[in-house]
């Protein structure tokens, strides 16, 4: 029992070096992250690359720049679904749109876009509104894979009756296989979906404000972040929204426990959808 | 076991709803460990699990909120389409990770991660289920000095849970839901 505990120890020391030799060598910070589940993934990502423990791991992340793409695989994709908790998207298209159509042009910030299912979904929801025309939709994440991914659009067939399902349950006024062509197991999302969308690498741990944003959708990002690092995102939110600009979070994400909170008022409480106040 | 008891962590599947109830109202008025919670439920749903067991028991139940401070005395359940993991500073966290065995909330996801952070003082409850979420959790729970219980198979709504669970853990308790009420009333 106490060589368990003394190994566990050793072993979170190790975590700790392998992500400050990730930020210093790199610059990918992962250090402020809830390290529970970071944790879980290191411990995949070590298994499946066949590393005995962290510290080889760390020394191979060192000295060979490739193995920095194999460990932020493991650091960075997280799973989602278009339209994922369709009452969201709902309540964008019922309660939030109303606001922003009194706007001539709009600037949309999806903060972690992932694989670009959140992003799909606000151009879709935007464009049977009627204001996809006058969007500016910037997708950011800090894995250029996942960037990649999201930049082409390519999903497996084998999800799309759940994206299809939820699509209807947002509300949606067409046919989401109005935006996509099947092929050999895929389907590949229209082009013309990415017409207003700038992707962009961009990290809510390090970089800064990005302007006057509208509406920012940033959702199941958070969680990952321990408190601190959550404080620091929702007040680059906070500068990067416009006056009485929206911030929606996932759904079990809140400003609750934030020090940020004060400069939100509750939009739509249910379904974490915030306004920035207007000062 | 003899060491101080931090938590207790229990997972549940198939049946989770009848067997809970026999454990669950059973807790004192003013137990002192917080218990956490994951029941396999269907994403789509909007769970109602903290609710109900409001309504039956003498302990607070709460769905579990992302960095929260994990407070004794209370029952937490994980929130539908999430995982939820104890952090090394005693709150809890959720992610939106694959599912694991098919399924998020996972049991190993939670069992692994309070392993971690309340090593020996943890007390890990495998009960009914049909597939075998749990038994590698456990396994960390013990391996890492805390003590595991298995609702005995013959009593369970469904077997494959509990006994993977056996498989997995030899050393564990295994006992009737009544007698796992009765230990925790001890605890």
């Amino acid at each position: 029992m106490t060589d368990t505990t003394a190994s566990e120890k050793t072993e979170d020391i190790e975590i700790r070096l392998l992500l400050d030799a990730l930020y210093t060598r790199y610059h990918y910070d992962f250090r402020n992250y809830a390290m529970a589940s970071i944790k879980r993934r290191l411990k995949q990502g070590r298994e499946q690359l066949g590393f005995p423990t962290f510290s080889a791991m760390q020394e191979s992340l060192l000295h060979d720049p490739a193995m920095l793409a194999h460990l932020l695989r493991y650091l960075t994709v997280h799973v989602s679904e278009m339209f994922r908790d369709p009452s969201y998207f709902k309540a964008i298209r019922e309660k939030v749109v109303p606001h922003l159509r009194t706007y001539p042009s709009l600037k949309v910030w999806i903060a972690g876009c992932s694989r670009g299912e959140e992003l799909y979904s606000l151009v879709i929801l935007f464009r049977e509104e009627g204001l996809e025309d006058r969007t500016l939709f910037y997708a950011t994440d800090i894995s250029q894979d996942a960037l990649q991914e999201a930049e082409a659009g390519i999903f497996t067939m084998d999800r799309i009756p759940l994206f299809t399902e939820n699509h209807r349950k947002s509300g949606g006024k067409s046919s989401l296989s109005d935006y996509y062509q099947a092929a050999y197991g895929r389907v590949s999302f229209d082009k013309s979906l990415r017409r207003n969308v700038v992707f962009s690498d961009h990290s809510l741990v390090t970089d800064a404000v990005f302007g006057e944003m509208n509406l920012i959708s940033c959702r199941n990002v958070l969680i990952y972040f321990d408190r601190d690092l959550q404080d620091r995102a929702l007040g680059l939110f906070k500068d990067s929204l416009a006056r009485k600009g929206f911030l929606g979070l996932g759904a079990k994400e809140s400003l609750r426990f934030s020090n940020e909170g004060a400069a939100f008022t509750d939009f739509v409480r249910d379904e974490k959808i915030y306004q920035r106040r207007g000062d | 076991m003899g060491a101080a008891v931090g938590a207790i962590v229990i997972g549940a599947s198939a049946g989770a709803l009848d067997a809970l109830s026999v454990i669950l109202p059973a807790l004192p008025e003013g137990f002192s460990l917080p218990v956490i919670v994951v029941v396999h439920i269907p994403p789509d749903k909007r769970s109602v699990l903290a609710e109900l067991f409001q309504a039956k028991c003498r302990v607070p139940v709460r769905e579990a909120e992302d960095k929260e401070p994990i407070v004794g005395g209370t029952v937490y359940f994980a929130p539908p389409d999430y995982h939820l993991l104890v952090e090394a500073d005693k709150h809890l966290s959720l992610s939106s990770d694959e599912p694991v065995l098919f399924s998020r909330p996972s049991i190993d996801v939670l069992f692994e991660s309070a392993a971690d952070a309340y090593g020996p003082a943890l007390i890990a409850i495998v009960l009914t289920g049909a597939n075998h979420d749990g038994a590698k959790g456990m396994r960390a729970v013990v391996d890492a000095g805390g003590s595991g219980i298995v609702q005995s198979p013959e009593g369970a709504f469904a077997t494959a849970m509990p006994e993977a669970a056996i498989a997995m853990c030899p050393t564990a308790s295994v006992l009737s839901l009544s007698a796992i009420a009765a230990y925790l009333q001890e605890v």
